[in-house]
């Protein structure tokens, strides 16, 4: 098999006192696509920096196109390409202006670059307002424009810290589409996400962080199965719930809630509920995300 | 094995690099980009012009009468402080442009690139440097209408062009600097009011000799001082000049910044 092209071994960094990583191991063979998946704070960002040469880490190791962050940042640099959280183009520039500049920086033959960034201008749907400046694009036309100047060079890896994060569902959707056909191109992806469902849509196998480590690793599938099947989910007039597990196929629906018809259930609402981030990490952790209990209650919890 | 089929799949996409490296085309196109936007924002222009214009307009015909100083006309005397005020609020801006690169995450996308950190900071200083070189001659034209009479020739002006240059390349580098350290745009916004006010205690609107012991010891001994006496003496040919201190403290400001910037180019993350 071929060698990885992101590795990390027992990767540590801390800032100060605090530590963010407190031992990552992570492999990403060719063509593959990795979802790094944890909450605010997990350190998803912290490994992309180091994986980025941006960030030194304090020990362990981590190498990139088979060439370590730290001893060759310049050959690592080569291959990748990193898309933050914060879409990095120039306001004051117009979309095209960013992607020829950055072709420069990139060095690329002068007419390669310019047709390379006219094909993607078009791939990502920009070519209208690929001569209006950066300043009056919306926030998903920004992290297009931000994905388009990292393809560029054709990179070998891809790291993508977020990349809806913020988005509306229409401009998520449409960014997903995008970074699918560049997958297919056979770029190595390393994704980091909180939503569960972008890890599923977009990634070969998904890595769950917390508190600086990899608590988990498999497919989206395996680590929905890890916490649990879907379950038809019905609200009673007494406001309990009732789950039923299902493999949430058409025919086994129909034939739950015709069971529950026939029971004559006094159910004044159901629906089909599938393993969120928040479920897998009730199950992993035993507590669930930060975000989770302020914003939904967890229902795993309710259903015992 | 990985490396070399990275290497030959790069191949096709990147060009071979030019005899003298990469340094050149990198700066050229950062310049390109630092000078587009200083003309997208013509604000910034317009303030650095504006401003030392007024200042000089408000210090030669409201305050001027007032002063006593060596000069017979107030104007010959307050033009050499005016000019490098003017550089010096100029250069200070640039600490807004780079804050602003900072937070918004274009410094890290610059240091992923295969880019010496000197190109992706060198757009800046020379848009610093171009920009100050329109507005200090525009402030020059401006005081000849108000009646500022140099006597100096070929030689003394372009000393003191030389001297300018080096104030506002030491001046606009510490700015690179302050812009990499500071919290966001607002913050190194006030780096350039600091160094608005230099200029207030030294020798640029009146004598260090008028002022209480404190501020005179102060204005005598900071930089600002024995640069605009250097030019006050190349220009209008007065007395005091210290062209060997202006200097030494121009390229040892320049030669610390400029190493303290690349060092923090290397370091520092977007916060």
């Amino acid at each position: 098999m071929d060698a990885p092209m992101i590795e990390t071994r027992a990767l540590r960094k801390a800032y100060g006192s605090t530590t963010v990583l407190t031992g990552v191991d992570l492999a990403v063979g060719r063509g593959q696509v990795l979802g790094l998946l944890g909450p605010n704070g997990a350190g998803k960002t912290t490994t992309v920096e180091v994986l980025s040469t941006l960030l030194r880490p304090d020990g362990g190791t981590a190498t990139v196109a088979g060439h370590d962050v730290v001893r060759e940042p310049d050959r690592v640099r080569e291959a990748i390409s990193l898309t933050g959280q914060y879409a990095a183009v120039d306001e004051l520039l117009t979309g095209r202006e960013n992607l020829r500049l950055m072709a420069r920086l990139a060095h690329l033959p002068r007419a390669a670059g310019r047709s390379r960034g006219d094909e993607l201008l078009e791939m990502f749907d920009l070519l209208d307002a690929a001569d209006r400046l950066v300043r009056t694009y919306s926030g998903g036309m920004r992290r297009r424009l931000d994905l388009a100047v990292g393809l560029l060079t054709r990179p070998a890896v891809l790291f993508l810290d977020e990349p809806t994060t913020g988005l509306d569902p229409r401009s998520r959707s449409d960014l997903w589409t995008v970074i699918r056909e560049v997958v297919a191109g056979g770029a190595t992806v390393l994704l980091t996400t909180q939503y569960l469902d972008e890890a599923d849509a977009l990634a070969d196998r998904v890595a769950v962080l917390d508190h600086g480590r990899v608590i988990a690793e498999g497919t989206a599938t395996e680590l929905k199965r890890e916490v649990g099947a879907a379950h038809v989910e019905l609200r009673l007039p007494d406001g309990r719930a009732e789950r039923i597990a299902t493999d949430a196929s058409v025919a086994d629906v129909r034939r739950i809630l015709a069971d529950v018809e026939a029971r004559q259930l006094p159910v004044e609402s159901w629906r089909v509920a599938t393993p969120t981030l928040d479920d897998v990490f009730l199950t992993l952790t035993g507590r669930p995300t930060a975000g989770a209990t302020a914003d939904a209650p967890v229902l795993v919890g309710e259903a015992s | 094995m990985t490396a070399t089929a990275t290497a030959v799949a790069r191949a096709g996409t990147t060009a071979r690099p030019p005899a003298g490296g990469w340094a050149v085309q990198d700066g050229a196109a950062m310049i390109g980009r630092s000078l587009r936007r200083s003309l997208r924002t013509p604000d910034t222009l317009i303030m650095g012009i504006a401003l030392p214009v007024i200042l000089m307009l408000l210090f030669v015909y409201v305050f001027g009468g007032a002063i006593r100083t060596d000069q017979a006309a107030y104007v010959d005397y307050v033009v050499p402080g005016i000019i490098l005020l003017c550089a010096g609020y100029g250069a200070a801006t640039t600490a807004v442009s780079v804050a602003s690169d900072m937070t918004g995450g274009l410094m890290n996308r610059f240091r992923t690139l295969p880019v010496r950190p000197v190109a992706a900071l060198t757009g800046h200083v020379v848009e610093s440097v171009v920009r100050n070189a329109v507005s200090t001659t525009l402030v020059v034209g401006v005081a000849y209408l108000t009646g500022f009479r140099p006597t100096a020739g070929a030689g003394e002006w372009l000393l003191t062009g030389g001297l300018v240059l080096l104030y506002v390349l030491a001046l606009t580098w510490t700015a690179v600097c302050i812009g990499m350290v500071s919290s966001g745009p607002e913050a190194a916004n006030g780096f350039t009011f600091a160094i608005m006010f230099l200029p207030y205690v030294s020798s640029a609107f009146v004598p260090p000799a008028s002022m209480p012991r404190v501020l005179e010891v102060v204005a005598t001994y900071q930089p600002v001082t024995p640069v605009t006496d250097t030019v006050r003496a190349w220009l209008v040919g007065a007395p005091g000049g210290q062209p060997l201190v202006a200097l030494a403290w121009c390229a040892g400001l320049l030669v610390v910044a400029r190493l303290t910037a690349a060092w923090l180019f290397r370091r520092r993350a977007t916060r």
